[in-house]
This record gives C-alpha cells, sequence and structure tokens, in this order.
C-alpha cells in the first residue's frame, strides 16, 4: 500500500491551525492554579492531534517539539504540578512558535528551530523540576506512586530489544515497564531506529528497543522475571553498574539523561519530575505508533474528499449549504416546468403560464445568487479572536490594565474583506492602547476605574458593515495635534479649525504624535495607512474623540467587495463604472466657474469649494465627444484627500455590478479596480479613483485644494 | 474550414491525445501574413469569430481589449501587431485563438488575433528543425522551432510570457 500523503498536508495544517487558535483563546481564559479539567483537556487535545499528525507526516521538529509541549500538559492535567503563570506565558508562546513552523511547512520552507529549541530547553527545565523546587515537592507527594528508594540503590542498566512479533503473542512492554517501575526509579530511553516508513509499518510488529536505567534495591532475578515472557524472543541484556558515571559511559546516545539519573543517584535526593517525565512522555510514543495513532491518522483524513491542493479554502456552516441545494433544486423545478410549456405545439393559452414561470424563475435566480454570496459571509469574529491575544501581550507590555470586550462577533462580513480588515484594525487597537487608554496611576488619578475598557464592537447598518474601536482613554490630544500640524505645515497659524477638523489631521501622512518611537508606535506605519486600506475596501473611517472620556473610531465597509452599487458613464464610444459610493453629485459645467490653475490643470468653483477636473478621455487616452466642458457632465467623486470632478461625455444607468478581476489573465491597469460584465455580454471597466487621480497627476494638486478648501470654510 | 469543424476537430484531437505513441506532436496552425504558424494544440481552448471587445486604458497598441468569456474576464492580443507585421483589416475569417498560457506559474487565458485559422497538423519531433538564428528578431524567444509538413514550412511558436 502505498499512499501520497502529500494530498492530506493541506487538510492537516488546516486543522493545526484551527486547534492552534482553540489551544490559544483556551489559554488565554486559564488562571494558574488548579484548571478546570475541560479547558486544559481541549488544549491537550490540540496539541495531541497536531502532534499525531506532524508525526505522521514526518515534521519532526514540529512533533518533537509539541511532544514537550504535551508532557507538561499531561501532568497538568494529572493535577502532577499546579499551573504557573510562567507556563501559560510559555504555552502561548509555543503556539505562536507552532504557528511559525507550520507556516514555513506549508510553504515548503524548513522551519526555523531556533525559538523552538529554545522553548523547549525551557519547557525541558520545567519538566526536570527547575522550576519551581516547593511546587515539585508538593506534587511529589501527592502523586509519586514508587516507595521512596533506600540509600545505597544498585544501578542497573538494562538492554531490551524484544523480538519483532511479541505483541502478536499477547505481551506488551508497557506492562513490564510499569513493573520495572515497581522496583525502583526508572529511566527510558528509546531507540526508534528500526521504525521503518510508515508505508511498511505492520501494525501488529513491535520495532522498538529500549534503553533502561533502572536505580533499585532488587537482584537481577527480580528483572529477569519481569521478563519471563519474552526472554526467548528477545535479546534482553542486564547489568549492574557500580558506580554512577560508568552507567553514563555505557552508552553516548543516551549520556545526559543517564547523567541526571546518576546526578540524583549520588546526592539521594527525590527528584521525582526527572523520572517520571521519560516514562510518561516517552512511552505512549513508543507504544502508540505500531498500535494505533499513526497508522490510523491516515486513514482517517482519506473522509475529507480529495483535499483542495489551493492554500485558500473556506469553512461552510451545513445549513447554507443545504439552502443552496434547496434553491438548485427549486430551480430545477421551475425549468421542468418551462421546459413543459415550450414542449411540442405552443399556442397562445400557454403565454401566461410561460410569464408565471419566467418570474418564477427570476425570483429562484435571486434567492440563489444571495445564497451563494452569503456562503463567503463569515462571522467576524474570525477577526475579533486575535484581539484577546494582542491586548494581553500588549497591555503587560505597557505596563496597563485593560480589558477587552467584543460586541457583535457574529456579524457576518465577505470573506475577502474580512481577510483586509484585520490589519487595519490591530493597528488602530494599537493605537488606543498606546495612546488612548492611560496607566493605572493616570487612571485613577483622573478619577477613572484603574482597568481601561477596549471595545470592538460590529454591526449591519444598511448595506454596510460598521466596525467600532472605543476606548474610554484620554482622547486625543488636540493640542499635541496641532502643534505637531503647525510644524509640518499641514496647517498655517492663522487657520481656524474645529477640535474635530484637527484630529482629523492624524489620518495625514507622516503624521505621528508619539514622543518616542515604542515598539507599538512610531514605526511609519501611520493612521494614513489604515484610511488608504480602508478606503481601497470601497469603506471609510472615522473618529470622534471626548477629551478625557474617550476616543471612537468608526470603520464602514461593504458587506461584499463581489458586488457594487455603479454608475455607467460613456466617454466617447467607451463606458466605465464609477463605484456610487465614491460619487457625491453629478453636474453641468458653467464654464464661468472654471478657472485654469497655473496652465496645469482646471478648477471649479462648486459652491463654497475649488474642485480641480480630470478629464477621463485624456488620462485613458480616448476620443471624446465633447469638446467644450460645457458639452460633457461632471461627476464629483470623493478620492483620498479631497474632491474631484471627473469630465465624461454622458451618464448612463446605475446598475448592481458583479465585480470581476482583470489580474487574473491580464495585469493591474492603473486607474481601474476591476471589470464587470453588461447585460449584454460586454465588458465594462470599473474606475479606481485613487488610481485614476494618481495617473492623472493630480494628488498633489488635490490636498492644496483640500486645504485651501478647509480655510475658505472657515473664512464663512 | 468553418469555425465549429475546428472546435470539433479541437475536442477530437485533445481525446485522441493519450493514445499517439511515440514522438507525434500536435499543432493547430494558422495563418498570418500569408505565414502559418503553429501553437501546441493542448493549451489551445477554443476558437471563435473575432467580436469586437474593450479597450483597456493605456494598453499596449497589440492589447486590443478585454473579452467577456463565459464570465471569466480575458485580454484579446492581436499577434500581428505583437509581431509587428502589416496590419490587416479585420474580416469575416479574422479568428481569436483562445489560448490557456503560463505566465509566472499561473495559468493565465488569452485571445490571440489572427488572420485565420489553417489546419491541425500532427509532427513528429525528427520534423522540426530548430530555427536559425534570427539575430535581434525580437520574436525568435516565441519560434521554438521550423516543422516540415509536406512541402510546407510551419513556424512552431511558444506563447508562454507573450505578455511581458
Amino acid at each position: 500500500m502505498s499512499v501520497d500523503l502529500s494530498q492530506f498536508y493541506e487538510v492537516f495544517f488546516e486543522e493545526s491551525f484551527e486547534g492552534l487558535d482553540a489551544m490559544e483563546s483556551e489559554l488565554l481564559d486559564l488562571q494558574p492554579g488548579t484548571p478546570d479539567s475541560e479547558t486544559i483537556n481541549t488544549i491537550f487535545r490540540a496539541a495531541h492531534s497536531i502532534k499525531g499528525g506532524s508525526g505522521t507526516f514526518g515534521f519532526t521538529s514540529v512533533s518533537e517539539f509539541t511532544h514537550v509541549v504535551e508532557t507538561l500538559l499531561d501532568q497538568i492535567r494529572d493535577g502532577q504540578r499546579l499551573l504557573t503563570q510562567n507556563q501559560i506565558d510559555l504555552f502561548l508562546q509555543s503556539v505562536d512558535c507552532l504557528r511559525d513552523m507550520l507556516g514555513a511547512l506549508r510553504n515548503s520552507e524548513e522551519p526555523d528551530t531556533q525559538v523552538s529549541g529554545e522553548l523547549k530547553a525551557a519547557f525541558e527545565q520545567i519538566l526536570n523540576g527547575g522550576e519551581d523546587s516547593q511546587q515539585a515537592l508538593t506534587s511529589a507527594t501527592e502523586s509519586e506512586p514508587q516507595p521512596e528508594a533506600p540509600a545505597g540503590n544498585a544501578h542497573w542498566s538494562i538492554s531490551l530489544k524484544p523480538g519483532i512479533d511479541i505483541l502478536k503473542t499477547g505481551n506488551e512492554p508497557i506492562f513490564m515497564m510499569q513493573e520495572l517501575a515497581e522496583l525502583g526509579k526508572t529511566k527510558l530511553a528509546i531507540d526508534v531506529s528500526k521504525v521503518p516508513t510508515l508505508n511498511a509499518i505492520e501494525a501488529d510488529n513491535l520495532y522498538l528497543n529500549w534503553q533502561i536505567e533502572l536505580e533499585s534495591g532488587c537482584d537481577e532475578a527480580a528483572i529477569n522475571e519481569i521478563f519471563d515472557w519474552i526472554i526467548d524472543e528477545s535479546d534482553i541484556q542486564i547489568q549492574k553498574v557500580e558506580s554512577a558515571q560508568s552507567a553514563g559511559e555505557g552508552n553516548d546516545s543516551f549520556d545526559v539523561e543517564a547523567e541526571s539519573v546518576a546526578a540524583s543517584a549520588s546526592t539521594n535526593e527525590q527528584t521525582p519530575e526527572s523520572k517520571q517525565e521519560p516514562e510518561k512522555g516517552e512511552e505512549p510514543q513508543a507504544v502508540e505508533p505500531p498500535s494505533g495513532t499513526d497508522v490510523k491518522a491516515a486513514p482517517a483524513k482519506k473522509e475529507t474528499p480529495k483535499a483542495s491542493t489551493e492554500s485558500s479554502s473556506i469553512r461552510v456552516s451545513i445549513d447554507k449549504v443545504d439552502s443552496l441545494i434547496n434553491m438548485v433544486g427549486e430551480l430545477v423545478i421551475t425549468q421542468a416546468m418551462l421546459n413543459q410549456l415550450t414542449d411540442g405545439e405552443f399556442d397562445r393559452d400557454k403565454l401566461s403560464s410561460i410569464q408565471e414561470g419566467m418570474a418564477q424563475l427570476a425570483h429562484n435566480t435571486r434567492d440563489l445568487q444571495e445564497s451563494v454570496m452569503r456562503i463567503r459571509m463569515l462571522p467576524i469574529s474570525f477577526v475579533f479572536s486575535r484581539f484577546p491575544r494582542l491586548v494581553r501581550d500588549t497591555s503587560k507590555k505597557l505596563g496597563k490594565q485593560i480589558e477587552l470586550v467584543l460586541k457583535g462577533e457574529s456579524t457576518e462580513l465577505d470573506k475577502t474583506v474580512m481577510e483586509k480588515i484585520s490589519d487595519p484594525m490591530v493597528h488602530l487597537v494599537r493605537n488606543s492602547m498606546d495612546h488612548g487608554l492611560e496607566t493605572p496611576q493616570d487612571r485613577l488619578a483622573a478619577g477613572k476605574d484603574e482597568t481601561g475598557i477596549l471595545t470592538l464592537n460590529a454591526y449591519h447598518q444598511g448595506g454596510n458593515v460598521v466596525v467600532e474601536i472605543i476606548d474610554d482613554g484620554r482622547g486625543l490630544n488636540t493640542d499635541k495635534i496641532k502643534q505637531k500640524a503647525l510644524e509640518n505645515g499641514l496647517i498655517k497659524d492663522t487657520d481656524e479649525l474645529t477640535e474635530q477638523q484637527i484630529n482629523e489631521l492624524i489620518f495625514e501622512p507622516g503624521f505621528s504624535t508619539a514622543d518616542a518611537v515604542s515598539d507599538l508606535s512610531g514605526r511609519g506605519v501611520g493612521m494614513d495607512v489604515v484610511r488608504r486600506n480602508i478606503q481601497a475596501l470601497n469603506g471609510s473611517v472615522e473618529l470622534e474623540s471626548r477629551r478625557g472620556e474617550g476616543a471612537t473610531f468608526t470603520i464602514r465597509l461593504p458587506l461584499t467587495l463581489a458586488i457594487l452599487d455603479g454608475q455607467l458613464i460613456r466617454v466617447g464610444e467607451h463606458v466605465y463604472i464609477i463605484p456610487l459610493i465614491n460619487i457625491i453629485e453629478s453636474l453641468q459645467i458653467n464654464p464661468e466657474t472654471v478657472n485654469n490653475v497655473g496652465g496645469e490643470y482646471d478648477v471649479l468653483r462648486l459652491r463654497e469649494e475649488y474642485v480641480p477636473i480630470i478629464r477621463l478621455h485624456q488620462v485613458f487616452n480616448h476620443e471624446s465627444e465633447s469638446k467644450k466642458l460645457a458639452e460633457g457632465l461632471l461627476v464629483v467623486v470623493e478620492s483620498d484627500n479631497g474632491k474631484v470632478g471627473i469630465w465624461v461625455d454622458e451618464l448612463l444607468g446605475q446598475q448592481q455590478v458583479v465585480i470581476k478581476s482583470l489580474e487574473a489573465n491580464y495585469r493591474k491597469v492603473d486607474g481601474i479596480s476591476g471589470a464587470t460584465i453588461l447585460g449584454d455580454g460586454t465588458v465594462s471597466l470599473i474606475i479606481d479613483i485613487g488610481g485614476l487621480v494618481k495617473l492623472a497627476g493630480l494628488r498633489k494638486a488635490v490636498r492644496v485644494n483640500a486645504l485651501a478648501n478647509n480655510q475658505a470654510a472657515e473664512a464663512i | 474550414m468553418n469555425i465549429e469543424e475546428l472546435n470539433a476537430r479541437l475536442v477530437e484531437s485533445s481525446e485522441e491525445g493519450d493514445e499517439h505513441i511515440g514522438d507525434l506532436l500536435q499543432y493547430l496552425t494558422f495563418i498570418m501574413n500569408g505565414e502559418e504558424y503553429g501553437v501546441d494544440i493542448l493549451s489551445v481552448q477554443e476558437i471563435r469569430g473575432w467580436e469586437k471587445c474593450t479597450s483597456i486604458p493605456n494598453s499596449p497598441d497589440y492589447v486590443r481589449g478585454v473579452l467577456n468569456l463565459r464570465g471569466t474576464i480575458v485580454p484579446v492580443i492581436d499577434l500581428r501587431v505583437r509581431f509587428g507585421l502589416a496590419n490587416a483589416e479585420y474580416s469575416a475569417v479574422t479568428v481569436v485563438i483562445v489560448l490557456k498560457l503560463k505566465q509566472d506559474d499561473k495559468d493565465k487565458i488569452m485571445g490571440l488575433v489572427v488572420d485565420a485559422v489553417s489546419d491541425v497538423h500532427a509532427i513528429s519531433e525528427s520534423q522540426i528543425n530548430v530555427s536559425p538564428d534570427l539575430g535581434d528578431n525580437q520574436n525568435s524567444e516565441f519560434i521554438t522551432g521550423l516543422g516540415q509538413v509536406g512541402d510546407k514550412m510551419l513556424i512552431l511558436l511558444d506563447l508562454n510570457n507573450i505578455l511581458d
């Protein structure tokens, strides 16, 4: 039997990442002490299946690392040791580390073992009782199953090479190890070098050899008795080791472990962890591969038929799929009905029935479209779930007490939007924690509760999703922002701006009010990037600051990126689509209100604003029909930094359009965000306003105008 | 030969594809400027009549625009312009060959405008000659060899990266 395991990789990675997410969220809930068994079980299970899976696929670096994590978890689960804050932190770091390692493997890269090595060492130190001797001792008295080893124990070195088919004769090495453990302290090492590749494994063969260090007052006969049943088929060597040192010399590969046993023997100290450990940890690994986990793992995964080889996939709740199937069923019925009506002789009486059928077909199609769209909708908790960890780590770093409140987690959002919104959100959340929320001292001084509250709230409003990031910190420091803006020359002394207008300046490029570059902010990625990213999603971001009471950032996003409301426009013989959300108004131009600035561009005075005009046909190199400004129409749109007018020949209809990628088969085109197919089957391109403004070389001009407009508004 | 007939033969030859023994390669040939060119038939998706497509602003002159191919947006390239040949008028026999090509390790679908589609030829590898050194000719990178069918010469093309 030969199975190409690589076809299951993607499923393994997906399940593992899911497991890591689960581990992380459960770990965040853990309190030091004796944890809730259900919680710790969930964490253990996740770690265990990652270990099993990575072992199956030969990702040894992952399985070895997960093994120590699992071992410690197992001990905590069994109540052998108390959970400490230090351990929780270590577990969380392991989750990060595993994520990195699996991510690297997914990209067919070698995982970086430096971090995992360090963490592994830390785990081993804990496991060997190095963390807290007091605690180790308490747990020892509780769970130590062995009699206290009297002074002057003999040291036995046992080499056990069982016959390959002893399992078939009903012998089970695990029982022998247990019996050995009853004799005294044991230290096990397993030689797995004889284990064949997965394909060649026979489940009921035993391929393992053991090297056992036993410290006990018993005699050789007692040891021999344990192996009585398998002594004929197996190669067993029992040696009495006089000094602790020589035990170490006996075999090179187990040097370190042997020495630690030796050390404990010579000082005759109770170090229960060091010997319990290997037994607990190694044994499941030793016994399971032939009998279960690994061999079973592969067939079990087969149940997921033909795992997709693409890196992106989507998990859909079964009820969404059910409703789709229902709808397709109805569609088929309607189609059959229409078929029947149009079959054979046609007479006028059938006309109304056909019309009815067509109406039903239209209804079915619309329902089906909606359902298909819903498949891409996922609850926003996918994004929210990363924040508890972020807030926990960041608040620690900042020395602040922050409580995170999540609301509206079940609000659904298109997957493509979801993927792109998380980075801007992380930035805003960090910003709130760093600049908004105060230290506990400052909060007490301000008469607030020591713990700051950060709220993430999501809800639907019209065709939009609104995500709010609310903190109850000090609000924006308007004076500082103003000062900074003056230094940067963004505003002039003479400008009289409202507080809100000043606060909005933080969205300008290169603007940071952080006093010092810290770990969290001042890295050059500013609010302008946040705003640009959100605008790239056809969304918007607003801020509201209440001095001393906190600040609220409101992100507004379209539900989906796949469909937009568009305004069809015509330039010459070309039809383009402008997203309706960008359009403020459309008007006919009165030439008297147009001035030419420096021979470069025309500016329209629109009420109290100056709006630069982009001649679409010039930017796109097309022929236009209208020759004079007054003959065409101006579509005024909101761009990054202000309004621009797009001069076109004619406005056509408005309609919902399904966005298609132009890049899939061609490439990115400046000024174009995608394409769509119109009712007559022709392709029409969708204009990307930001890109168009850039293409027209108007960016600077627009900003100057935006500032001029601010002044103009103030002057009134 | 009309388009339906050609498409039928396309299907036929791709079904036969597996049965071919030895080194026989199948090429779809088309005419440009009187010369006969061939592309690997396995990369050909379908053949369509020429229809007006939507032009892309500021694109190179050989990109005619984009076309709706059953919901997929597909760019259309005028191969004559791309190769710097004389510009022919678009007529009733002007066809678009839809090809699936590799670009940057991704499959991309695009249409090629050619004067007319000619035939499907099976050529054995021994009948393919390396094309003579054409110096700095910008098109030489797309020419993989010259094939011989009877007394006809075919210019065999590999059009991956044609958009670059």
